[in-house]
């Protein structure tokens, strides 16, 4: 995908922000001293009266902008993954998730491609703490386009909205048109013997897996699942049902993440083998981001060989 | 104010402090010692300060009030229903299964409650974001949270006190209710909190110090905060109370802080206040 556009999705949120910020005087932005990071830099360059920076507190940053919530403003509040979900998750649960206030959380620099800032900065956590709070939606862009469509979503949306999104440029595949909804997945590849469902930055390795896997002869069905929570369960039967096998992929502990959200309604509505790709339950470490993905097998050619082995191939 | 405003108002404190009592005893479950240490506070707050319509709770440019220390419901919501924002009766299902009244503020179900609160720390930050909209509003709104002297632990506090004073939110109140009380005992032995003062001046605050059961007092500190707008500072009413204020056996003990009365002692609390309210009228 050599020749391929690349963009972070960080910076599909920058720019989301700012286009955003120029229809909608109510939408504010809070950071806490990352905004040359999460890019909400870019918004506050062209709203720096609507842009809030907290400093390095980010508990207070996540329940101010409760507040400003409680006064009619649409805040979106930015910091690394590991500090909105993580650090801040008690503030998020009661302050935010309790009161179902109109918060949308856009962490940045989420998984293991952050790369050479290392464990403590790469969270596998996000997804599964951010699930288990009733009422929040949970969502990961594959794609620039993808993650602008899905910020301006997540404004339209009433209600407390997390989104993560990544620090490394990546294949955009999506064409400008593309349709994105709130809890809708995406069928990318049709096929019939096995269905690999991936979110965020692992669609396009899926893309490439589909593809590698058809030319071996074995019909995948590549299937984006942006949201996370909640989760499009009629797709993923519908592939439990076509397919009979699915695999999963998440840059993401594969504890308490998409993995186990597919787990959790096929085996209930509808029992079929799932095998899941992602985070073993294990810290990252410092590195180039391409290559700690390949080291963790977040990777087409790691998608390809855990395929066919579950297939018996 | 005049002594006939005062009268008036020491007399709703006293029905306030009835409320508290019969919640806690109907709940057999609640918070009466820091419900009762700020009473006064609230009575004062909801009959003579903010700028608020009972009938009508989501009046966009009303004034807002953040429980920080979220347990005190029973004094929150007994100063609410007196001031008309739900029937009296209604105390008796506090923390019931089938009752609105949460044993920690919810601002979904409870009328008059501006923000979900009860894990501390987090209300004067929901309080400075509130602050900070009516400021970029350009609306003339004042807030104001109610924290504890234990919460002063919780280092949110201080993170939400940079930042109201880092963006001049003069229209913020933050009011700490000194009562030297908590859980484990007395807040200098469990984690000295003091010197209050101190602190948030050097956060860039104006501090107030007044007795929290002087409705004269509490005028003053008021009045002080209207003064303090233009100022970009926030205020910070730093006021000494006795825990469990107003029931004998309840003053100044750290085990009243979460303790329902019994039959017996509820009997004898109410017909302490009942003196008490006699007291007032004769005085």
């Amino acid at each position: 995908m050599a020749d391929v556009k690349k963009i972070a999705t960080r910076d599909s949120y920058g720019n989301a922000l700012k286009a955003l910020g120029a229809e909608h005087e109510n939408l504010v932005v809070l950071d806490a001293d990352l905004a040359g990071a999460t890019k909400t830099g870019t918004f506050q360059k062209a709203f720096p009266e609507r842009h809030f920076d907290c400093g390095i507190a980010e508990a207070n940053m996540i329940n101010v902008a409760a507040g400003l919530s409680t006064m009619g403003f649409v805040p979106f509040a930015a910091t690394f993954a590991m500090f909105a979900a993580g650090r801040a998750y008690e503030m998020v649960r009661n302050t935010i998730g309790y009161p179902h206030l109109n918060v949308k959380i856009g962490a940045t620099h989420g998984g293991i491609s952050v790369g050479e800032d290392g464990a403590s900065h790469q969270c596998c956590e996000d997804f599964a703490l951010m699930r288990t709070i009733p009422g929040m939606t949970v969502m990961c862009p594959s794609d620039d386009v993808e993650a602008r469509k899905m910020v301006k979503a997540a404004y339209e949306h009433v209600g407390p909205v997390y989104i993560r999104f990544g620090r490394a440029a990546t294949p955009v595949f999506h064409a400008e048109d593309y349709d994105f909804q709130i809890g809708k997945g995406e069928v990318l590849q049709d096929g019939t013997d096995v269905a690999i469902i991936a979110t965020g930055i692992m669609v396009p390795e899926a893309i490439e897996a589909g593809k590698a896997l058809a030319e071996q002869g074995i019909s995948a069905r590549v299937i984006n699942m942006a949201t996370i929570k909640p989760l499009d369960e009629e797709l993923v039967l519908k592939a439990a049902k076509e397919c009979g096998k699915i695999v999963t992929v998440e840059e993401h502990n594969i504890i308490g993440g998409l993995g186990e959200a597919v787990c959790g309604v096929v085996s209930e509505k509808c029992p079929v083998p799932v095998k899941r790709i992602g985070v073993n339950d294990e810290f990252g470490h410092s590195g180039p981001a391409a290559a700690l993905l390949k080291q963790f097998g977040l990777c087409a050619d790691n998608i390809v060989k855990v395929t066919k082995e579950f297939l018996g191939k | 104010m005049t002594s006939a405003e005062k009268k008036e108002l020491q007399l709703t404190a006293v029905a306030v402090r009835e409320g508290v009592l019969t919640s806690t005893y109907s709940a057999q479950a609640g918070h009466p010692g820091g419900s009762l240490s700020s009473a006064d506070l609230f009575t004062y707050l909801y009959f003579k300060e903010m700028r608020i319509d009972p009938k009508n709770p989501k009046w966009e440019d009303r004034d807002r009030f953040v429980l920080s220390k979220g347990h005190v419901t029973p004094g929150l919501y007994s100063t609410l229903a007196q001031r008309g924002y739900f029937p009296v009766e209604d105390l008796k299902g506090f923390r019931h299964i089938d009752s609105y009244l949460q044993g920690h503020p919810n601002m979904n179900t409870v009328p008059g409650v501006d923000a979900s609160t009860g894990s501390l720390g987090q209300g004067l930050s929901i309080a400075a974001g509130m602050a900070k909209g009516a400021k970029q509003l350009g609306k003339d709104i004042n807030v104001y949270a109610l924290c504890g002297d234990g919460e002063m632990a919780e280092g949110q506090i201080w993170e939400a006190t940079m930042f109201s004073a880092h963006y001049k939110l003069d229209n913020l109140c933050i009011i700490v209710d000194v009562n030297g009380l908590q859980i484990d005992g007395r807040t200098k032995d469990v984690m000295n909190t003091a010197p209050l003062d101190e602190k948030f001046e050097a956060f860039g605050c104006k501090v107030v110090k007044i007795d929290g059961h002087d409705f004269d007092d509490i005028e003053k500190a008021f009045g002080k905060f209207h003064k303090n707008h233009g100022s970009d500072k926030p205020t910070v009413i730093l006021m000494k109370t006795t825990k469990g204020k107003g029931i004998s056996y309840m003053e100044d003990q750290a085990g009243w802080h979460g303790k329902a009365p019994n039959e017996e002692q509820y009997k004898q609390g109410m017909a302490e206040l009942a003196e008490a309210r006699k007291q007032i009228e004769e005085a």
